[in-house]
């Protein structure tokens, strides 16, 4: 099961085309983990032209998803693959479908930073930001090491780990309608930290999406509808697995 | 999130099934099968219950028995010289070897079909008659609606039905195929077995004849033997994977190819076998 098997197949053409739409999608992967970066430091910093350089980037990576999904397409068509093999497929189809989206949330992202640059600082740093920005970045990271390495204990992490962005999201959401109602001048550029903060919780979201993918290409499990703790259980009482906690965060 | 929440164990992979003797049509007990001259069994303790009016599909690699276990179940294995079976067969509870069971009739309600077309070299009508005459049945009436009634169910009638009086080699290998099946459900089977049914066969022939299997399992238990694994992912619901003499691996067709229990099996369906 492991992605090394990969090398094992009689036909060395149909090992080469699984193999590189794989790099593909993790090559897909890297470059948006870079661009949510990115995106949130613009936000931070309220670096316009830094910002308009992230939206630009979004370019590529809306061409390279056509392009893994056309080759998802012909895999399927030519070789009809099996077992792991058809699940490698199928799970890079969808992680690529996330990866756009988390794109797209990163420019979302870059928006607000070009707007906030215009705007006269309301307060110091978005620590908000900056947090659920940390969080999220790491949860992105984690999902694609764990699709690298078919790290299911890693994955489960993922998936339970964003219940812990959604509560940081209301929490911090609380607090910026606070400083609101205390200043209506801050409304404007709290405002657009919301909408920061709204595209990082989705983030969030997609990150465990391709969490729960990655559960399905080695295990073939789909554990979309489940609740985290009822993964977490169910991951725990599977015979022969390390359970989650096992694996560094 | 929560009202979507669903059962964790409803989730779990579910065990391989395990088809119950009663709901069987046919039963292999710890079947083995040497042939004189081999050290190695050619079937080692086969456990095997195989569900009626579905298609059941072995696979696996040449010389993994697959044939052999196809051919014990209407003892064709009989015919070979230094085959030794042990183990049970049942067809509907009853054992096939059983001195008091009769071969002929035991080859008539499990039919069999072979990799190349063997029409006779006769007419149309009278290869398809052929069964029933040997059962003396040699009445007009009762032949024409038989043979009609079989060459439809073999997807046939509407090809041939200006042509009863031709001679059966002169169709194409698809449609020779297909007249096969007709003769053998003519006499009115349980089981049909099929033995690489469409190899010699092009691709829309192929198509043709698993059609053709699809609709004849509402009447019939159907066991195919084939080396097209998209064949048996196509038109099975249970399959087995063999190797060696061995059961490898006996499940619903469509975990066995989107999720296999074996490593085995996996390697050989992804085509890592070798």
């Amino acid at each position: 099961m492991q992605s090394d098997s990969h090398r094992q197949h009689i036909s060395g053409q149909f090992n080469a085309e699984l193999e590189a739409v794989r790099n593909h999608l993790l090559e897909m992967g890297g470059r948006v983990e870079a661009a949510v970066a990115r995106a949130v430091e613009t936000l931070l910093t309220r670096d316009s032209g830094e910002a308009e350089a992230v939206i630009a980037a979004d370019q590529e990576v809306n061409a390279m998803e056509v392009r893994i999904d056309e080759e998802c397409s012909r895999i399927l068509a030519r070789r009809q693959p099996a077992a792991s093999d058809l699940r490698l497929v199928i799970a890079v189809a969808k992680v690529t479908t996330d990866l756009e989206r988390v794109g797209d949330e990163a420019t979302k992202i870059a928006r607000q930073a070009i707007t906030l640059s215009e705007q006269a600082p309301a307060r110091s740093g978005s620590p908000e930001v900056r947090r659920i920005g940390k969080h999220v970045g790491a949860m992105l990271r984690s999902a694609l090491d764990a699709f690298a390495r078919q790290d299911v204990a890693m994955a489960v992490n993922v998936v339970v780990d964003d219940e812990g962005v959604d509560s940081e999201y209301h929490s911090a959401m609380r607090s910026l309608v606070t400083f609101m109602m205390e200043d209506p001048r801050n409304i404007g550029p709290i405002l657009n930290e919301l909408w920061a903060l709204r595209a990082l919780e989705r983030i969030g979201d997609h990150a465990a999406n391709i969490a729960e993918q990655v559960i399905y290409l080695a295990r073939g499990l789909d554990v979309r509808h489940m609740e985290p703790a009822e993964l977490r259980a169910y991951m725990q009482e599977e015979p022969g697995q390390p359970s989650p906690g096992d694996a560094a965060p | 999130m929560t009202e979507h929440s669903i059962n964790v164990q409803a989730l779990r992979r579910a065990p391989a099934p395990r088809v119950s003797a009663e709901g069987a049509a046919l039963v292999a007990d710890s079947l083995s099968l040497h042939y004189d001259g081999s050290a190695a069994p050619a079937l080692d303790r086969i456990d095997l219950a195989i569900p009626r009016q579905r298609v059941t599909a072995f696979i696996g690699p040449s010389g993994c028995g697959k044939s052999s276990l196809l051919r014990c179940f209407n003892r064709m294995n009989d015919l070979i010289e230094g085959c030794r079976i042990s183990g049970r067969i049942r067809l509907d509870g009853e054992d096939i070897h059983d001195p008091a069971v009769d071969v002929a009739s035991l080859r008539r309600r499990v039919g069999m079909v072979f990799q190349a077309p063997n029409p006779f070299p006769k007419t149309v009508f009278e290869n398809v008659a052929y069964g029933l005459r040997i059962q003396g049945i040699n009445r007009k009436r009762v032949l024409d609606e038989t043979v009609e009634k079989a060459l439809r169910a073999a997807a046939l009638w509407d090809e041939v039905k200006d042509r009863l009086d031709d001679s059966a080699l002169a169709l194409s290998g698809g449609q020779q195929q297909r007249l096969v099946i007709a003769r053998t459900i003519a006499v009115e089977p349980e089981v049909l077995l099929l033995d690489e049914p469409a190899s010699s066969l092009d691709p829309i022939s192929t198509l043709r004849i698993e059609e053709l299997i699809y609709e004849l399992k509402t009447r019939y238990t159907i066991v195919i033997v084939t080396h097209n694994m998209q064949q048996a992912a196509r038109v099975s619901d249970m399959t087995a994977f063999m190797y060696m003499g061995r059961l490898v691996e006996f499940g619903e067709t469509d975990t066995l190819f989107t999720n296999p229990e074996q490593r085995q099996t996996e390697d050989y369906i992804t085509g890592r076998y070798g």
